[in-house]
């Protein structure tokens, strides 16, 4: 520590800040960014989530170079062909085949593609509704915070699965109207966690001096009040992609989602469940696949919590 | 100081019996109770001067503040900026003349949105209220900053970067931004250490010389209030008891509560200490006040007037204004100034 | 024989020393006031006499004794008992000090129960007697009422009469009025003092208000980033202060200030974590500082019961001492 003596001997009238100066060894300031890094890397389960959650992404996005098969390709002297390790397995069929001879680390690597997106669709369309709406209803108070939150309670007075079957059967059974019900029915979260976050903002002394600068209503809500609440929302939105990957299994698995010959995890799940006793491998990968990816956003959300949540912090 | 008024003393704001009441709903088949949070408070404030509104909590002080400052619409009373009626304006004019209008809040940790780096914080006031271009604001704001004893390298720093006593800074210079006439500062000081709030008291005084300004200074502290303020309304549940020129009312206050206020307030020198004068109970609460005079429950010169008939302020010399029977009908002996 | 006695207390936090080195005593019956803003450590420094420092936090003392009992050697059990009972403590925030759980009247049995015993009627006896003592009108009702039906002052009232509900010898109380009006202010501390003065208690009394600390204290101490300053006979101390952070922060007070001066304000911040300065911890912000300051941290000076922390400490006209 280097003390500067240049400074005047009797110099009270130097401001708060010069002062400062003189012994200013401090860290510079962290930005939010490395801050926000910091506390997160210390969670190595959440580091282990995130480094998951982006290999899955680097094979989703260039499956068709990893991918040693295409996904729909019937090896028809290759049926149920067990993996590698085990005897009578090829190397090519790295997880062994199916009933209909198609490569399951193939099909896998293709299904992460359609789950992810799936994911991010379903997350995506959510979030920016459940924004909305929460915003709104948080900022108007009165009859349309009523109607709206009523709305909200009559969609979570319902199984989320049953009711997004039943807007898959009404829409017909494909891959986007899955992720749309889907996204559907994850909304009432998205909706009362952004109202509650806002209320809570609405109060704070620095919403009220803007108002005082004169700034419209959409200017409050949008700049001023929705940059704080989005911690709380970044972190259901990762939950809420390990959940629609999962209503996605369901609904594939039920025979709602993807339809065959699309490689989905959960229709792979659905499709080979006869095989069950005498083929485990065709049943167990995609449910593993499955529950790591879940895992690891999971993990990865708890990690977000942690790190973006100012009243963990010491 | 109330001596040496000078001659072109120019009326910024003036308020006329201004009332906030809200309707509480007290449950189901309880009938809605009216609190009377404000309840007509006049006064007048001049170019350059410090109107200190001094009062316990629940008094109505910040709500006061909050009417001043637009954020409520008084349910009653007039509030006229320089001749203007405010509350009879059009959207678009009040908006206008809003600008002119400050507020600074208690709490420097939750004015500041924790989001924003300083340099917007400044400059949101001018993106909302002109079209200024970038450049025109980031100079703008780096200029305030200098002006407020930040350095400009604090431009991109978040609020969590500073310490109280520079958030206060920081609250300041943006009320600064758009040139108001009229700061309303509630409890600028009172989160802060005494030697910062020696430094912010100074700075407002420094900015209040260089601009003109005229402050609404909002405070508990009477010590703080002797000190910047040219004219003192005490308040207590929602009315004014004694309204007068700093000097009249630190050296000659009348009404108990004022009396009972100073007395209360702790003293650093033996000499300047008063007889304490002990208040009994609790401040009522103001969904249930007291008949009468509401400060009669605590009041040791109250009798049967003052707990059926509510004082009205008069004016008991030169613009000393007092609301109280027993200082009317002079049943109060004369106070003795400042001897223990 | 001190009641308390404390010698080098020292509380870190990982690198950070929020307590440096700080010694004084408390007699029986004395009112001992501890000043300081925040970060100077005078909350942290009462913490870690009641044995509430944890985890990171670490204590040392070269002594820490109570009547004579040490502290630091006592076995835990020992300890907790003999706070609470003989030392008790009363906090800042009386609206969060008592939990929104239960009412008043169990909390305060709950707390008799723990150190004295005895059948629920003497206790509820007991109960309403220290409802009396502490000035709560109608205390049979009061002990039915939840902690959110009182208003700060009869919550802080509550809390005095928890805190002298086993008699203690030794009372800290850390800013008890600084979260309530001033008129209640007043009441809570005349209590106070009329309680102390009753019992023959010592009371440590922290607090950032130095009018307030003036008009009560016995004696005082100034505390600066973890470190005692100045500590004297509280009119002396007020009156002509040696140090000159003291002088700063009595300056610095609008009372100090005639008419519309600007009030003399000392620049800059206490120290924090990362910018704690070499040599003597005020110099960076002292008007008087030298290099020598600068450099080497200076020794308590003066008497035992006059002591101040400086090179060179003010003389009777507020001027360094050559």
């Amino acid at each position: 520590m280097t003390v500067q003596s240049n400074a005047p001997l009797n110099a009270p009238n130097n401001n708060e800040t010069d002062s400062h100066e003189i012994v200013n060894t401090a860290p510079a300031p962290r930005t939010p960014l490395r801050e926000f890094w910091h506390y997160f890397s210390s969670n190595k389960g959440a580091v282990a989530g995130l480094v998951f959650i982006v290999l899955i992404f680097l094979m989703a996005i260039f499956a068709n170079v990893v991918a040693p098969h295409s996904p729909s390709d019937q090896m028809r002297d290759a049926l149920l062909l067990p993996p590698a390790w085990l005897e009578g397995g090829k190397w090519t069929y790295f997880l062994g085949t199916d009933d209909v001879g198609r490569d399951i680390f193939s099909r896998l690597i293709y299904g992460a593609r359609l789950s992810l997106s799936v994911g991010a669709f379903a997350v995506t369309i959510s979030l920016i509704l459940g924004i909305l709406f929460g915003l709104v209803a948080g900022y108007c108070k009165g009859v349309v915070d009523v109607i709206i939150m009523r709305i909200v309670d009559i969609m979570l007075a319902m199984p989320s699965l049953l009711l997004a079957i039943a807007v898959v059967a009404i829409l017909g059974p494909s891959i986007f109207n899955a992720a749309l019900a889907i996204s559907l029915v994850s909304l009432p979260n998205y909706v009362r966690l952004t109202r509650a976050a806002t209320m809570s903002e609405m109060s704070r002394d620095y919403v009220t001096s803007s108002r005082v600068l004169g700034a419209s209503p959409l200017r409050l809500m949008f700049i001023c009040i929705l940059p704080n609440c989005l911690a709380p929302l970044i972190v259901q939105a990762t939950m809420g992609f390990s959940s629609a990957i999962l209503d996605m299994a369901a609904l594939g698995f039920l025979g709602l989602g993807a339809q065959p010959p699309t490689p989905e995890w959960g229709s792979m799940l659905a499709d080979a469940l006869q095989f069950v006793q005498r083929a485990w491998w065709v049943v167990t990968f995609p449910g593993l696949m499955i529950l790591i990816t879940v895992l690891a956003f999971n993990l990865m959300g708890d990690g977000l919590r942690d790190a973006l949540d100012p009243k963990l912090k010491q | 100081m109330s001596t040496s008024k000078p001659i072109d003393s120019e009326l910024i704001l003036k308020a006329t019996k201004l009332k906030q009441h809200y309707h509480v709903k007290q449950g189901m088949f309880k009938a809605e109770a009216v609190v009377k949070a404000v309840d007509g408070v006049s006064f007048n404030l001049e170019k350059g001067k410090t109107l200190a509104v001094v009062g316990e909590s629940g008094c109505g002080k910040s709500t006061l503040g909050r009417m001043l400052t637009m954020i409520e619409t008084p349910t009653e009373g007039e509030l006229s900026y320089l001749g203007q009626d405010l509350l009879s304006l059009s959207k678009s004019a009040q908006k206008k003349l809003r600008q002119k209008i400050q507020i600074i809040f208690q709490n420097p940790y939750g004015s500041l949105n924790p989001r924003k780096k300083i340099g917007s914080i400044l400059e949101e006031p001018l993106v909302i209220n002109t079209s200024l271009s970038k450049a025109e604001r980031k100079a703008k704001a780096i200029v305030m900053m200098e002006k407020v004893g930040l350095k400009a390298e604090h431009y991109d720093r978040y609020p969590h970067m500073f310490s109280g006593g520079q958030r206060q800074r920081i609250a300041i210079a943006r009320g600064l931004m758009l040139d108001p006439n009229v700061i309303v500062a509630d409890e600028p000081v009172s989160a802060l250490d005494v030697s910062v709030q020696a430094q912010v008291l100074n700075l407002m005084m420094d900015l209040q010389e260089e601009f003109g300004l005229s402050y609404v200074f909002i405070s508990h502290d009477l010590s703080v209030v002797e000190h910047i303020a040219d004219d003192v309304m005490v308040m207590y549940l929602g009315k004014v008891v004694e309204q007068g020129s700093c000097e009249q009312l630190f050296n000659n206050p009348k009404h108990p509560y004022t009396l009972a206020l100073l007395s209360s307030t702790p003293q650093l020198s033996p000499e300047k200490r008063r007889k304490r004068i002990k208040l009994e109970g609790e401040l009522p609460s103001p969904l249930n006040p007291p008949s009468g005079c509401a400060f009669h429950g605590r009041c040791s010169y109250a009798n049967d007037r003052c707990r059926s008939e509510t004082p009205l302020l008069r004016t008991e010399d030169d613009s000393h204004l007092i609301a109280c029977h027993a200082v009317e009908e002079n049943r109060i002996e004369a106070f003795a100034e400042g001897v223990a | 024989m001190s009641l308390l006695q404390l010698e080098n207390l020292s509380v870190t936090f990982g690198n950070f020393r929020a307590v440096d080195n700080i010694s004084y005593k408390v007699e029986e019956g004395e009112v001992l006031g501890i000043v300081g803003e925040s970060g100077s450590g005078k909350s942290v420094s009462s913490l870690a006499i009641m044995g509430l420092i944890d985890f990171p936090g670490n204590v040392t003392a070269d002594k820490l004794t109570f009547e004579g009992q040490d502290l630091q050697t006592m076995p835990e059990k020992q300890r907790r008992k003999l706070t609470g009972s003989d030392i008790a403590m009363i906090f800042q925030d009386p609206m969060t000090s008592l939990n929104p759980c239960f009412t008043v009247g169990y909390q305060i049995i709950e707390a008799l129960k723990t150190h004295q015993g005895g059948s629920k009627k003497e206790l509820k006896t007991r109960a309403i007697e220290l409802l009396t003592q502490v000035g709560i009108p109608a205390p049979e009702s009061r002990l039915d009422n939840y902690p959110h039906q009182l208003s700060g002052g009869m919550s802080q009232r509550v809390m005095i009469a928890m805190a002298i509900a086993c008699n203690p010898r030794l009372l800290v109380a850390d800013e008890p009025t600084t979260a309530l009006d001033v008129t209640i202010q007043a009441q809570i501390i005349d209590l106070l003092i009329e309680l102390q003065r009753e019992k023959q208690m010592g009371l440590v009394l922290i607090t950032h208000d130095l009018a307030l600390v003036a008009e009560v204290a016995h004696r005082v101490i100034v505390m600066y980033a973890g470190q005692i300053v100045e500590s004297g006979p509280a009119s002396e101390v007020f009156r002509s202060p040696k140090h000159p952070y003291t002088q700063a922060l009595l300056a610095s007070l609008p009372e100090s200030a005639a008419g519309k001066a600007r009030l003399e304000a000392l620049p800059g911040v206490v120290p924090g974590q990362y910018d704690r300065p070499q040599g003597c911890l005020l110099s960076p912000r002292c008007p008087y500082a030298t290099d020598h300051c600068r450099q080497v941290e200076p020794d308590n000076q003066g008497p035992i019961e006059r002591q101040v922390k400086c090179h060179t400490p003010l003389n009777s006209e507020g001027r360094p001492a050559a």
